[in-house]
């Protein structure tokens, strides 16, 4: 029989061990669903994981994607420390793209200068308001954060839907559900010539840097390290947890919000139907990839970005459907969650060990 | 009047799906178990239900597929939590994230398929009175099934003995556990119960409610029914409330553009989900009735000692 036995403390070790552990499994099993599926495993693997990085313009790409999901999972990180369960960064991103996005709109032959920073300010105040109403229907009213921040995101996209085929449809362009183009003064500039990689992705690592910082040098960032760990010793000094859950909600929305004005100012350039591959959902899983900690969650953004360029070279030469990403992340994060058991018990085998002990 | 009976028709349709999904989570629930993963569940229900429904041509097939399939996927959960002692929200999310994927994935060769819907019942004579005919006598079996399964809960909670011995595991682990019953099994158990309902569910939007299989076709239902279970603050005759209520917003849009309302069409699909933050914003903020009637260990790992 096996058994789980508690460690007296966390094994650091595993820490950082049972990302890598996870990795492998989801390789192992994704193999063997590929071979499922009537494709050579090893193949469909190295289409998926080792093909799309295998060129100059593969590994840029795989910035461009990592950007949104990095600066996302900072924030989102934050707040699963301290058990604040903000899983609406899909609406929030949204919501900071048509703030942010609406400015470009409204001041659209504009050559100012100032246009692009005023949409990154926009933008983050946007996802910071759809991030302050889960915040204050949990401080206010109690209302479960989980389960408010998911019904937002169905109403922030419903409304990003609502404006690109009603009032902010392109006049000059044929009827199709989507916005003027943004003026020049109002997109990213791309900051390696020959590929898309946009000054948000510098900020990216401005945002890791800063969020690193906050956490192991700010008062808030203590408190941040405490509530996870030990939420009966944090509530015994009167760390608040109304400020926690404002202060993690309003970071991880404004966060959200300026990854979606990056992607609607970069990449895509316009608003449109759908601005997001499920980037707010995907940085979940991010955070937790990333050990909810910032200089992780870097690492965890590349390897999730990676499954997107893969899931779509894979849809296109080997005609596996899209849906093949979405299927590794959910696997990837399993595993994750199994592995983390590693860190608080050994396994033991046989029912006798125990014996001899009093516990 | 004559739009009256397929409106409520309509109602009952939009409700089902929500109650069936609802009725497994408030076991779960009420077990100690917050299980998240009710959208994933019910997307691998409803592809599970159409997939077998459309290769073997027998719905009965298909529902049993569903049930397994929402099992199956409660299984997955109750291991990463019950076992390994995984935190039950980010096993839930994975979930529904790993149920959206698997579900499209399996579903991509299905789409665009046809099939033909559940039967409804049909007595001859009865099912043809005007109004109360259709509405009482001409549904499917799976409403029937689902207002069933509410009563049946209301009983098990309230008059059974294994009832009462659920209700004690949510309530204390390990006062439980002392008096010697296995909190883990039952756990376990109630974490099945939940799964084989949300397939269920699936399988309702599948098979009936439209029958054809669509990517995402849950569109956050099953998130809605998290919700309801916190609405009916755990008691099923309320839950059942809840669902009709429910129902009733998400058809409205459907019969608004009838009546000449002229609202754009996302502000009218808005309505459930601002419903669901409106509802739970009225229900959570009576602090004393959640803390009265929520399970008091739920979403707490229990570890049994050596």
């Amino acid at each position: 029989m096996v058994r789980l036995e508690p460690r007296r403390q966390h094994s650091q070790a595993m820490v950082y061990l049972s990302p890598v552990l996870a990795i492998l499994m989801t390789l192992v099993v994704g193999g063997i669903i590929f071979a499922f599926m009537g494709k050579n495993p090893f193949d469909a693997l190295y289409t998926f994981f080792i093909l799309p990085i295998s060129n100059s313009y593969g590994i840029s790409e795989l910035f461009v994607k990592a950007t949104p999901l990095v600066i996302i999972a900072v924030g989102l990180a934050m707040g699963f420390r301290a058990n604040v369960w903000n899983i609406g960064a899909e609406g929030q991103l949204t919501m900071g793209a048509i703030f942010g996005g609406g400015l470009a709109l409204y001041f659209y032959d504009s050559e100012s200068m100032f246009l692009l920073p005023g949409m990154l300010i926009l933008g983050a105040l946007g996802g910071a308001f759809w991030g302050a109403i889960p915040a204050l229907l949990r401080t206010r009213f109690n209302a479960n954060e989980i389960l408010t921040s998911l019904m937002l995101t169905y109403v922030a996209t419903l409304f990003l839907s609502f404006l690109v085929h009603g009032p902010w449809r392109n006049p000059e362009g044929f009827n199709f559900p989507e916005s003027r183009p943004f003026p020049d003064a109002g997109l990213l500039p791309v900051i390696y010539d020959g590929t898309r990689v946009h000054l948000g992705t510098a900020l990216a690592v401005f945002v890791v840097i800063a969020g690193w910082l906050l956490l192991s040098k700010s008062v808030i960032g203590f408190q941040l390290r405490v509530v996870g760990k030990a939420p009966q010793a944090a509530r015994h000094v009167g760390f608040r947890q109304k400020r926690m859950v404002w202060f993690t909600l309003l970071l991880g929305g404004g966060l959200a919000g300026l990854a979606g004005l990056f992607e609607v100012a970069g990449p895509i350039g316009q608003l449109q139907p759908s601005i997001s591959p499920g980037y707010g959902f995907t940085a979940i899983i991010v955070a937790f990839l990333g050990r909810l900690h910032p200089v992780g969650i870097l690492f965890g953004g590349l390897i999730m970005a990676l499954t997107y360029l893969g899931g779509e070279l894979a849809q296109i030469t080997l005609g596996l459907p899209n849906a093949v990403t979405g299927l590794f992340q959910g696997i990837l994060l399993f595993f994750l969650l199994a592995c983390d058991v590693l860190t608080k018990y050994r396994i033991r085998f046989g029912s006798t060990a125990a014996k001899g002990r009093t516990a | 009047m004559e739009w009256i009976v397929p409106f409520i028709l309509t109602v009952i349709t939009a409700s089902t799906p929500l109650l069936l999904a609802a009725s497994g989570e408030l076991i779960t629930e009420k077990a100690g178990v917050l299980n998240l993963g009710v959208e994933g569940m019910m997307l691998v229900g409803a592809i599970a239900g159409f997939a077998v429904t459309a290769s073997s041509g027998s719905a009965i097939l298909g529902i049993v597929a569903a049930v397994v399939a929402g099992v199956f996927m409660s299984l997955i959960f109750a291991f990463l939590t019950l076992t390994l002692m995984a935190n039950q929200v980010a096993t839930g999310l994975a979930l529904t994230i790993f149920g959206v994927g698997f579900s499209a994935l399996v579903g991509s060769g299905f789409v665009g398929f046809a099939i033909d819907p559940l039967p409804s019942l049909s007595i001859p004579g009865i099912s043809a009175i005007p109004v109360i005919g259709p509405i009482l006598f001409g549904q499917d079996f799976l409403v029937y099934l689902s207002i069933s399964v509410v009563f049946g809960i209301g009983w098990f909670l309230t008059k059974s003995r294994a009832g009462l011995v659920l209700k004690a595991v949510g309530d204390s682990h390990s006062s439980a556990h002392a008096i010697g019953y296995s909190v883990i099994k039952i756990r376990y158990l109630a974490t099945m119960f939940g799964g084989g309902m949300a397939g269920l569910a699936g399988a309702y939007l599948s098979l009936s409610y439209t029958p054809m299989w669509a990517e995402n076709m849950t569109a956050g239902r099953g998130w809605i029914a998290l919700a309801l279970v916190v609405f009916a603050t755990w008691r099923p005759g309320r839950l059942m409330a809840g669902a009709y209520m429910f129902g009733l917003i998400s058809v409205m849009q459907l019969h608004a553009q009838g009546a000449g309302i002229h609202v754009p069409s996302q502000f009218m699909s808005m309505l459930p989900y601002l419903a669901t933050v409106i509802v739970l914003v009225i229900i959570s903020s009576d602090r004393a009735k959640i803390r009265l009637n929520a399970p008091a260990c739920i979403g707490q790992a229990f570890r049994p000692a050596q």
